[in-house]
């Protein structure tokens, strides 16, 4: 058993650096001293950041069944950074698309997130994301008691669009997707498999 | 009464006598100066077998563009070349061991000359002409980019096409083995092109063999591809081994994955969005993250030069 003081003062502050890495790889990147954003650094931040925001996503779904599995109940304290995490990098994500790819240009915008299925399915996805990371404090999670279960819950559609998204964007070659995709009907099938057992 | 003074006769346009008797031996020098200049504007091109290996006679264009042309290393790291590999970085970083020779061409269909040809000679009849164009890729992004190659028109005709072709139909090799991305079942391989024979025999079209006066890069489509600057990239087929003249419009290979998203024409208009993005706007390449995207051209800004190409054809619906 891990004690909790080792959880509080090395754990969170470990995964809390490794969940900023991505950003800080981005950031060199950007400013070539990691590397380099390469020819199209628009496309290269925009992808990035999408992809990282799908992989958080993941991870937080991963949180209940390993505990299951290892019986750590400790991993369920990461649950609220790494939703957080999983927000913040869909949020830069829109940002670049909305900066840097749409220059702020409302008619372009607005022809793609009414026009474009794969644009609408993810603006929703992120709108459903702000509503979570907004009610992720512990106070509001107590004001609102049994709610706050029921919308959370929203993570596993939310899940599901974004790697809707993911798939409809790509031009032709589906396998990233498809990993993406397989690993969350996974995960969600356990949830289903774990209700199913309970309501009997 | 007014009588007009003829115009005086200025000294200079006054043929000497001598040069008056000397008249038939003056055209026929003037005829063997005119001659040796057009026979000396016409240098046989000649193919280095390396990528990045220098080309000579290289001739300019009145066609190409003087916007700023793009880096090399964005021209050549940023590629789509499925055979290579499905990222934009794959075809740089796994075409390095391609050979490229020998290499032959196989011209075949409807035409009065038809045989397999090596590249090389294939090539030679030519002159080497330097062609900065535009390039859209379907994918929304753009560069401008310095082609060296022959005009398609040239080399069409040269084959004496029948009456009854109507397309020609372009192919890449294939060959698991050199060409690792040929392993994947994304795209229906051999990768085909094709144009309608009045767009190929328009004098915008060109066989490319080389970038920045230099023979092509493995990357980029070596030996041999296609450039048809105002259709979206990806009708600028690679690493050409088959031309074939033909009766009937040919399939292509982004036409046979997607259909409803790849069309024949593959026309650049920004009034025709691809069924999952726009195409009203696009990125050139190079101009920074800050940049705005810049509009799209009809026929990418080649309107002038083939418009008429397509006069009474609903762009629309042939996408």
């Amino acid at each position: 058993m891990i004690a909790i003081k080792t959880v509080k003062y090395y754990v969170k502050p470990a995964v809390f650096l490794l969940g900023l890495m991505p950003l800080l790889l981005i950031i060199g990147d950007l400013f070539e001293i990691t590397g380099t954003l390469g020819a199209n650094p628009i496309e290269n931040m925009q992808d990035r950041f999408g992809i990282w925001g799908l992989r958080f996503i993941v991870t937080v779904l991963m949180i209940s069944p390993l505990r299951s599995f290892t019986g750590f109940a400790w991993i369920t304290q990461f649950r609220r950074m790494i939703g957080l995490y999983a927000f913040f990098y869909v949020l830069m994500h829109f940002l670049v698309w909305l900066l840097l790819e749409q220059n702020l240009l409302m008619s372009a915008i607005i022809e793609d997130i009414a026009t474009r299925p794969f644009i609408t399915i993810g603006f929703i996805a992120l709108l459903m994301l702000l509503a979570l990371a907004s009610t992720s404090t512990m106070n509001i999670r107590k004001k609102m008691g049994n709610n706050w279960v029921k919308l959370h819950s929203s993570i596993y559609l939310a899940s599901i669009l974004g790697v809707w998204h993911f798939w409809w964007q790509v031009k032709k070659d589906i396998t990233e997707p498809l990993i993406y995709a397989i690993i969350i009907s996974i995960l969600l099938l356990y949830r289903l498999r774990k209700k199913y057992r309970y309501t009997y | 009464m007014l009588i007009k003074k003829p115009n005086k006769i200025r000294s200079y346009e006054i043929t000497s006598e001598r040069n008056y008797l000397n008249r038939r031996s003056f055209i026929q020098s003037g005829c063997l100066i005119a001659g040796g200049i057009l026979s000396q504007g016409i240098h046989s091109a000649n193919l280095p077998d390396q990528p990045f290996d220098k080309l000579e006679n290289i001739n300019k264009s009145d066609y190409s563009t003087d916007e700023q042309i793009n880096n090399i290393i964005d021209v050549t790291s940023y590629n789509n070349y499925y055979e290579f590999g499905m990222g934009k970085a794959d075809p740089n970083r796994n075409s390095r061991e391609f050979q490229s020779r020998p290499w032959e061409i196989e011209v075949s269909g409807e035409a009065e000359i038809t045989g397999n040809f090596d590249i090389e000679d294939f090539i030679k009849p030519y002159q080497l002409e330097e062609r900065i164009y535009r390039m859209r890729c379907v994918e929304a992004w753009s560069m401008v980019i310095p082609w060296v190659g022959v005009p398609l028109v040239d080399v069409i005709k040269k084959f004496k096409p029948l009456s009854s072709a109507k397309f020609v139909k372009f192919e890449t090799l294939y060959d698991k083995k050199r060409m690792p991305g040929q392993k994947s079942r994304v795209l229906r391989w051999p990768y085909r092109e094709g144009l309608t024979i009045a767009e190929a025999t328009n004098p915008l079209p060109i066989l490319a063999v080389g970038i920045y006066g230099r023979a092509l890069p493995n990357q980029n489509g070596a030996p041999i591809r296609l450039v048809v600057p105002w259709k979206y990239g990806f009708k600028g087929i690679k690493g050409i081994v088959k031309i074939s003249f033909e009766k009937s419009q040919p399939k292509t290979s982004w036409q046979m994955a997607a259909p409803n998203e790849y069309g024949f024409y593959a026309n650049v208009n920004p009034k025709v969005s691809h069924p999952r993005w726009s195409q009203a706007r696009e990125r050139r390449i190079g101009s920074g993250v800050f940049a705005s995207k810049q509009p799209t051209l009809l026929f990418n800004g080649y309107e002038e030069h083939v418009a008429h190409l397509y006069d009474g054809l609903n762009l629309r619906r042939h996408f």
